[in-house]
């Protein structure tokens, strides 16, 4: 079973996302560490990238602070190659097309294998454009995670079909940021997804708050946070991992369920 | 693969959100092409409210003085607004009312798509907002309250760069929280398919008159068609029915700003490496890492790190040529143009205007060249006299 999958045996999934380099990759490491004591099942890597075009102001932000730290896609993967030594937690890369297609894609896939990622998500990679990258990830063997979104309608099924690691349910319009409400019709779209799906479905974009976890985990297999995080490093930069850990702690417990 | 391809070049790199909507664009477009009463109804916006055609203008000192090839002047700048944005903007947002939007909302440069999209919604009876970059607000302050008064909401973006590339994105990020009334027109042929296909024919009027008309005045082909490329719609739009032509030289003429040897430029053919961003695959400035570059020009219309797929693919079959032109370069060809001709050119244009006269006393009188001057100087001036020097107190 994938590292991925196993994340997911043990109940419902708390997916934490993060921008690596953010403010710097040692206090990324740290924090990866920290989340995983802390509950998270899954935490999501942010290869930052110079025009974030499904971010909002606070991953924005934390990119570009990524980047001014001087992180690059090259010291990212020495960084998990660090992590993997010590800990087996399924690590997800979230990056734009770009940066993957400049460093090529045999190269990073192979990196990828080779240093131990599981998977990739690329919010401007739609299904329609995922062979030229599918054909390195598959070779490889990493995950290539696809998103639905609430316009999707008859696209969720194909999607859903032909998923990979887990199915990335994008809850509202717009982009990522905190909500106070999330008024997408959710359930019928995870119905259909779940449907469809040989993977588990999460749910991301706008949770904050262990009460929305707690309602939309009754309905999905994980829920994905990352600007609520990605907030408190904001605020509190290299003395992050104390409050980073007592929120993912928080949002865990919210979402806990004891073993089907 | 998802359609829209110029060679290895264009596609849908886009957001999932967008896929159902410009998939949905992709078809009613199709549609409204071929369809009669949308046809003319546009024909009647162009000609009527726009000005077309536009005059193709024998200038004809400023040949006498460059002493070679006879040099036309396509006189996009006398469109209503001012620009060739009109042509294309008329297009989208017609169709945008078409497919029931409400809504319209573009990124701008320099001001003169914004402007120019404030213009039709106003006219259409649409909502508009427009995202520009604060730089350029600051570059352009005219053209804001212009499009204020053409009650337009104007977003000033201070995200990344604050330029046009930035405006894009927000202008994106808008589309996404809001796709089911609202339309994005795109004002470049650039972003996913169907922009660069759709925008390159509502833009390839410029070309279907001028060809027209050089052929009435001069009776043979141009040598050589010169335009401005940022994005490239006014230059994807004056060689398109040249393309078959292929004695006839197509030549774009890219922002080389402080030089190309230096990091103050927007010179995406000349400096710019194969790369996937805002939707499509096409060459663009950045660096090894695939981090955007932020690129610099004297003209906020050209100051974009990317160009068209179709201009990155006629570059790669070498059916057009793409020539860097300086910030010192166009701002001379700006005065030149303006005291030979009495014609003041956007600073844009004014690339293109430069790298005609240097080819023009090269070619026999016996030819021709055709510039596009895309746009006219007015919104301009200012920023050339403080290049100059000259404070205008604003």
């Amino acid at each position: 079973m994938s590292r991925i999958l196993g994340a997911f045996k043990k109940g419902k999934a708390f997916i934490a996302f993060l921008t690596a380099g953010d403010p710097d990759l040692k206090t990324t490491e740290k924090l990866v560490f920290k989340m995983e004591r802390a509950g998270a099942d899954i935490v999501e890597l942010g290869i930052p990238f110079s025009d974030p075009i499904a971010e909002g102001p606070v991953i924005q932000e934390a990119d570009l602070r990524a980047l001014e730290s001087g992180t690059t896609t090259g010291k990212i993967f020495d960084m998990v190659r660090r992590i993997r030594k010590k800990s087996q937690i399924p690590l997800v890369f979230l990056t734009y097309i770009n940066p993957v297609f400049r460093y090529g894609y045999d190269s990073f896939f192979a990196k990828c294998k080779e240093v131990g990622v599981d998977g990739i998500i690329i919010p401007d990679l739609p299904f329609e454009e995922q062979a030229e990258v599918h054909e390195f990830s598959g070779k490889y063997g990493i995950d290539l995670v696809s998103l639905v979104a609430p316009t999707s309608e008859d696209r969720i099924k194909k999607i859903a079909a032909a998923a990979e690691g887990y199915l990335y349910v994008v809850s509202s319009l717009g982009v990522t940021g905190i909500r106070t409400e999330i008024k997408t019709d959710l359930k019928s779209i995870i119905d259909v997804a779940k449907e469809a799906a040989k993977v588990p479905v999460a749910v991301g974009f706008g949770i904050n708050t262990p009460e929305q976890a707690a309602k939309i985990s009754k309905i999905a297999d994980g829920i994905i946070v990352g600007s609520a995080i990605v907030k408190i490093i904001a605020e509190n930069g290299r003395d992050s991992a104390k409050p980073v850990g007592e929120y993912v702690r928080g949002m865990k417990k919210a979402i806990f369920t004891k073993k089907p | 693969m998802a359609s829209g391809r110029f060679g290895i070049h264009g596609g849908q790199y886009i957001p999932e959100t967008l896929m159902n909507e410009i998939q949905n664009l992709e078809k009613a477009y199709l549609r409204y092409k071929k369809d009669k009463d949308f046809n003319s109804e546009l024909t009647a916006l162009l000609n009527d409210y726009a000005g077309r055609p536009s005059l193709l203008y024998y200038a004809e000192k400023m040949s006498r003085d460059l002493d070679g090839a006879k040099i036309y002047l396509k006189r996009e700048d006398l469109n209503h607004t001012g620009s060739h944005k009109i042509n294309n903007v008329l297009g989208q947002v017609l169709l945008a009312k078409k497919m029931g939007k409400t809504r319209v909302i573009a990124e701008t440069g320099a001001g003169q798509h914004g402007v120019a999209c404030a213009t039709a919604a106003a006219l259409l009876g649409m909502e508009c907002e427009i995202f520009m970059g604060k730089e350029d607000t600051e570059r352009q302050k005219l053209n804001v309250y212009r499009m204020e008064l053409l009650s337009a909401k104007v977003n000033v973006v201070t995200s990344g760069t604050q330029t046009l590339k930035d405006a894009v994105n927000e202008t994106m990020r808008d589309w996404v929280s809001r796709v089911e009334d609202t339309h994005y027109a795109l004002g470049s042929v650039m972003g996913p398919h169907p922009f660069p296909m759709m925008v390159r024919d509502f833009q390839s009027v410029i070309s279907r008159e001028a060809r027209a008309q050089i052929l009435e005045k001069e009776g043979r082909l141009p040598a050589a068609v010169v335009a401005c490329v940022g994005g490239g719609s006014n230059a994807m739009g004056t060689f398109y029915h040249f393309l078959k032509d292929k004695f006839v030289k197509l030549i774009g003429c890219e922002a080389a700003g402080l030089g190309v040897d230096t990091e103050k430029h927007a010179a995406t053919i000349a400096r710019g490496t194969l790369g996937i961003f805002h939707g499509m695959k096409s060459y663009f400035c950045q660096n090894s890492e695939g981090q955007i570059a932020p690129v610099y020009s004297i003209s906020a219309g050209l100051d974009y790190p990317g160009i068209g797929p179709e201009h990155a693919f006629l570059h790669d079959i070498n059916r057009a040529e793409y020539v860097p032109v300086s910030d010192e370069e166009a701002v001379s060809a700006f005065e030149y143009l303006s005291r030979t001709e009495g014609i003041i050119p956007a600073i844009e244009s004014a690339h293109a205007v430069s790298y005609a006269m240097k080819i023009a006393p090269d070619l026999p009188k016996t030819e021709n060249i055709i510039i596009c001057l895309s746009g006219r100087g007015d919104k301009d001036v200012a920023a050339i006299a403080r290049y100059r020097g000259v404070n205008l107190h604003e």
